[in-house]
């Protein structure tokens, strides 16, 4: 009879193959990772998506450019404003459709709640994961606030179908201002609480410094963007390096980290979140007054000349791309999106990953922000 | 960032002692916001049936189901949205597309059953269901569920600048009111292809114009081919059911218009200058519509009257292969057109276009001929297989007031200025009547005014019976007479014709309308006699009404022919009158009196003709139900 202790010596020096998710309390979506693993590291990672494949791209292609607008946010639930965002923006170049100058203004405002939101849903699920429940409770408490905003002003919690080709929906209603300004104002106060209970939480830092540590040239290399790349000191944001709706009309800050790891990651988020509050109420100080939206073509009748299309715009996980064809008809003849959990969540992770402890597999994948639903589409 | 303690977090306990920020749902409720995407709701005394909420619907969770209870009308179909709740994303486009604005969201969001049929339901709204929108001491939210909602719980509704149509009509660009009343210039001068293709694009293709026309014009069609840029196809689509295109692209009364469903909110589709776009954008409507006619049949058809019964009914025997021979008083084609409508609003080259392509598909004209003097009816009846009367109104009423007989008749005026010389105008010139033919009179008056005396002070006047709101004309030609500087006398009915010593009119002495029709309804009108008012004229028009003149049917005949109580020639559904061989459609029958019905009726008659023909009977076989 061998001893306990030899056989979990010899145990920790075989190769067992673990699957970690789809269902893992750890896992953020309809995803897995099959992990290859000897003791309790992690030998090769390998990202298993398709759990989640509904076929947008390909559903896109027999709907007519109206009809594409309400389909476009069920992509990604956690901020689906950035796809609605990126959708008007491509028909927008493939038209030619102009948006007004306030218009301009509501989208920047609107989609840095969207960011905030976002931002808050991610600290949610990292906190969640870790164990930090009150810190989740909070994110999610906070996010709430931002819903209430996105409620009144486009009729929507999750799903707001606000940003469409030609500008919004509709104005901000009556003393929505005040009422923005208000909110931002409360989470903005609860930044030291954050602080003192998560960011600067030695329990948090011990889990997440050092995890899944990338270099800037290595995230170069991987196609990393938004976070995962300013991690590692990287000043790039598509805001600024192209800037789209009115990211240019008003001066703000791009935070970056050197360390470029798990750490560093959630501490760009803090700091953007931060950006995003002082942002909007630039935005809100120099906003002009006049039209919200320039009127699209009769949907029934809309054909937009043949040509094609590159858009991108700076989701709250990194640049969000869409390659999109006309070939002169109602509908899109091919539409393809550039997510970045598509990177993040396939190629990095996986890099990511190489050696790691099981214990941190899942602490990896969200401080990169992965959405599982931006993956598969 | 301060470097990571393991104590900081205790900080968080002091938030044991605060009020928790959960709402405590449902003993701490929540409002939805104002723009809260909800439910439906539909206001059916607005929802016109159009179908374009379910058109545009991205999940097909909306279909149009037919409601018997409601009666269609043009412009509104006994159709309503029916939802699907399965399959609706809340995303509101229906909202922002609905034309009259009846489609809404409500605040309720509530819905829980076991049977899942409930999940599709027919909205209405609170003023339409009383048993389903509760007031707020009889709902209750434990009970909330599609048949148990709120009242005055509107959450996102339709705003106009956020409309997905256009409400607003491609403006037509006219010659100032200034500049036309010198000449007779047309007053339209017509979309080009720019605009035409702006106003086209405007169709949200509902179709509820097609079923208010009465000649049922492929309308959506056509519009549609002149967004895409294909005239000639646009042309094909409406000589299916309008051979005329030239002449009713410039006076059609387009119900279409006022049934289309941007009229609603805001302003109609231009139809009825698309199609005169059409018309006129295509030089030889022959090549591009390369019709085919068939092999002669070796049946005539006489038709009396070149009017747009006439000349639709003669197209339409024609592309059965019958040959239609066109008889008509005038010097040329078009009827109570030629002379009728002044030629700022259609000129004679127009209607010489349409009717020149009719005779160039092999139909025979006899202009100069007037049957019952040049060529006797018993003779038609004799020679030819079947007889069309679209002989139209043609005789001018007078007001038999005293020494009326001094006034001039409107037809008169109006035929002397469109094909004879032009009339000789008094300086003060007085229109009795109210309608649109009153005000061609004026108008061209008020023309030959500025022509005959340059410079020096004229005035053209009209009375009518009818009160400001209840004048027959429209509302376009009443505002454009208005612009071009006739003055008006509603209300006011003639009394006596005043004659000065030389037996030349004076004026006209006029009375005060108490009522134009009586209780019954019928036209009877009333005066205050005691209220009187006298007008300066040295020139009279009478411009009342007119009626059919029969004269040419021999007696013997008349009396076997049957009238309706309305006093209109009764025909059957094939356009047959009672007498065998004999059909009619227009004027003489209808009571809306324009050329798209007399077109709908010749389109009706020529069926019924070869339905005759080709059984070689005298009588059409089954002759059924009378209108």
């Amino acid at each position: 009879m061998p001893q306990i202790t030899e056989i979990t010596k010899a145990g920790s020096q075989r190769e067992l193959e673990m699957y970690f998710g789809p269902q893992h309390l750890g896992m953020v979506g309809n995803f897995s990772i099959t992990l290859k693993v000897k003791g309790d590291r992690v030998l090769k990672a390998t990202a298993n998506p398709g759990y989640l494949h509904r076929g947008f791209e390909k559903l896109m292609e027999y709907r007519t450019w109206i009809k594409n607008f309400p389909l476009v946010c069920r992509i990604n639930v956690v901020e689906p404003d950035s796809m609605e965002m990126i959708y008007a923006m491509g028909v927008e170049k493939l038209s030619g459709l102009e948006v007004p100058e306030r218009g301009h203004y509501v989208r920047s405002i609107f989609l840095e709640l969207a960011r905030i939101g976002s931002h808050l849903f991610g600290l949610w699920a990292y906190a969640n994961m870790l164990g930090f429940d009150t810190v989740a409770q909070w994110a999610m408490y906070h996010r709430d606030l931002v819903l209430d905003l996105f409620e009144e002003l486009t009729g929507g919690r999750v799903y707001h179908i606000y940003i469409w080709p030609g500008g919004v929906r509709r104005d901000f209603p009556k003393g929505f201002k005040d009422k923005i300004v208000k909110t931002l104002h409360s989470i903005g106060s609860c930044v030291p609480d954050y602080d003192d209970t998560f960011f600067n939480n030695r329990l948090f830092y011990d889990r997440a410094h050092g995890i899944g540590r990338l270099s800037q040239e290595q995230a170069k290399k991987l196609g990393a963007t938004g976070q995962t790349l300013r991690a590692t000191g990287m000043k790039y944001d598509i805001r600024k390096v192209e800037p789209y709706a009115a990211y240019d009309r008003v001066e703000w800050e791009v935070p970056t980290r050197e360390e470029g790891d798990a750490y560093s990651r959630v501490l760009v988020i803090r700091d953007e979140m931060i950006e995003s509050v002082h942002m909007v109420f630039k935005l809100l100080d120099a906003m002009p007054d006049g039209p919200v939206y320039n009127r699209m073509p009769n949907p029934f009748k809309w054909k937009i000349p043949p040509g094609e299309a590159y858009v991108r715009c700076e989701s709250s996980r990194g640049e969000l791309g869409l390659y999109m064809v006309s070939n002169g008809g109602d509908k899109p003849y091919r539409a393809h999106f550039r997510t970045p959990s598509y990177t993040h969540g396939l190629i990095i992770l996986e890099k990511a990953l190489e050696n790691a402890s099981i214990a941190d597999v899942g602490n990896t994948m969200i401080s990169l922000y992965v959405v599982a639903p931006e993956i598969d589409r | 960032m301060a470097k990571p303690s393991i104590l900081s977090p205790f900080k968080a306990i002091r938030f044991l002692f605060h009020k928790p920020k959960t709402l405590r749902y449902p003993f701490e409720k929540k409002e939805p916001a104002l723009r809260c995407r909800g439910f439906h709701l539909n206001d059916w005394g607005k929802c016109t049936g159009c179908g374009n909420c379910a058109d545009i619907c991205p999940n097909e969770a909306i279909v149009m189901i037919e409601i018997p209870e409601i009666e269609p009308k043009p412009g509104i179909k006994n159709e309503r949205p029916r939802l699907d709740y399965g399959r609706c994303c809340y995303c509101g486009l229906c909202v922002d597309i609905c034309p009259p604005g009846a489609l809404r969201l409500s605040r309720d969001y509530f819905h829980i059953h076991f049977d899942t049929d409930t999940f599709t339901f027919v909205p209405k709204d609170q003023d339409n269901d009383n048993e389903t929108f509760l007031p707020a001491e009889d709902y209750s939210i434990l009970k909330a569920s599609l048949s148990h909602r709120r009242k005055n719980y509107e959450g996102f509704t339709s705003d106009l600048d956020y409309a997905l149509f256009e409400p607003e009509r491609v403006s037509m660009p006219e010659v100032p009111a200034e500049e036309r009343k010198m000449s007779f210039i047309e007053q339209v001068i017509g979309y080009n292809k720019a605009e035409a293709k702006k106003e086209a694009a405007r169709c949200l293709e509902c179709k509820l114009c097609e079923d208010a026309c009465p000649a049922h014009l492929k309308i959506s069609d056509y519009i549609n081919a002149i967004y895409e840029d294909k005239p000639d196809e646009s042309l094909k689509k409406i000589f299916e059911d309008n051979p005329i295109p030239a002449i009713c692209g410039r006076i059609c009364m387009k119900y279409c218009e006022s049934a289309c469903s941007l009229s609603i909110r805001g302003e109609a589709l231009a139809i009825r200058w698309l199609k005169r776009y059409v018309s006129d954008s295509i030089a030889d409507y022959k090549r591009a519509l390369e019709l085919k006619t068939p092999p002669p049949t070796g049946k005539k058809v006489a038709v009396i009257g070149a009017g747009p019964g006439g000349l639709s009914l003669a197209y339409f025997l024609v592309l059965k292969g019958h040959k239609a021979v066109v008889f008509d008083a005038l010097d040329g084609g078009g009827g109570m057109l030629r002379i009728g409508p002044p030629s700022y609003r259609l000129p004679i080259e127009s209607i010489d276009k349409d009717v020149n392509h009719i005779a160039s598909l092999g139909v025979e004209f006899r202009f100069n001929v007037k049957i019952g003097t040049d060529v006797l009816f018993e003779d038609l009846l004799n020679d030819y297989d079947a007889v069309y009367l679209g002989i139209g109104t043609c005789l001018s009423r007078s007001t038999g007031v005293k020494n009326a007989e001094k006034c001039v008749l409107a037809l008169d005026f109006l035929m002397d200025n469109k094909i004879g010389e032009l009339a000789k105008v008094g300086k003060e010139v007085l229109v009795i009547g109210g309608g649109n033919v009153a005000m061609d009179v004026a108008r061209e008056a008020i023309r030959l005014q500025q022509m005959q005396y340059p410079g020096e002070k004229t005035v053209t006047r009209t009375i009518s019976l009818e009160d400001w709101d209840k004048l027959p004309a429209t509302k376009e030609e009443i505002e454009e007479s208005k612009e071009e500087g006739i003055e008006f006398n509603p209300a006011w009915g003639p009394k006596e014709v005043a004659l000065d010593t030389e037996g030349k009119i004076k004026g006209l002495q006029c009375k005060k309308v108490k009522s134009v029709f009586d209780e019954m309804g019928r036209f009877n009108p009333s005066f205050h006699e005691d209220q009187e008012m006298f007008l300066d004229a040295d020139m009279i028009i009478e411009a009342i009404g007119q009626g059919p003149d029969f004269s040419f049917i021999p007696e013997e005949m008349k009396k076997n022919m049957d009238f309706t109580e309305r006093r209109k020639v009764k025909v059957d559904e094939n356009g047959q009158t009672s007498l065998p061989k004999v059909f009619a459609g227009g004027d003489i029958v209808n009571l809306n009196l324009d050329a798209v019905t007399a077109i709908a009726d010749a389109k009706a008659a020529a069926e019924g003709i070869d339905k005759l023909l080709v059984s070689n009977k005298t009588e059409v076989l089954k002759p059924s139900s009378t209108r």
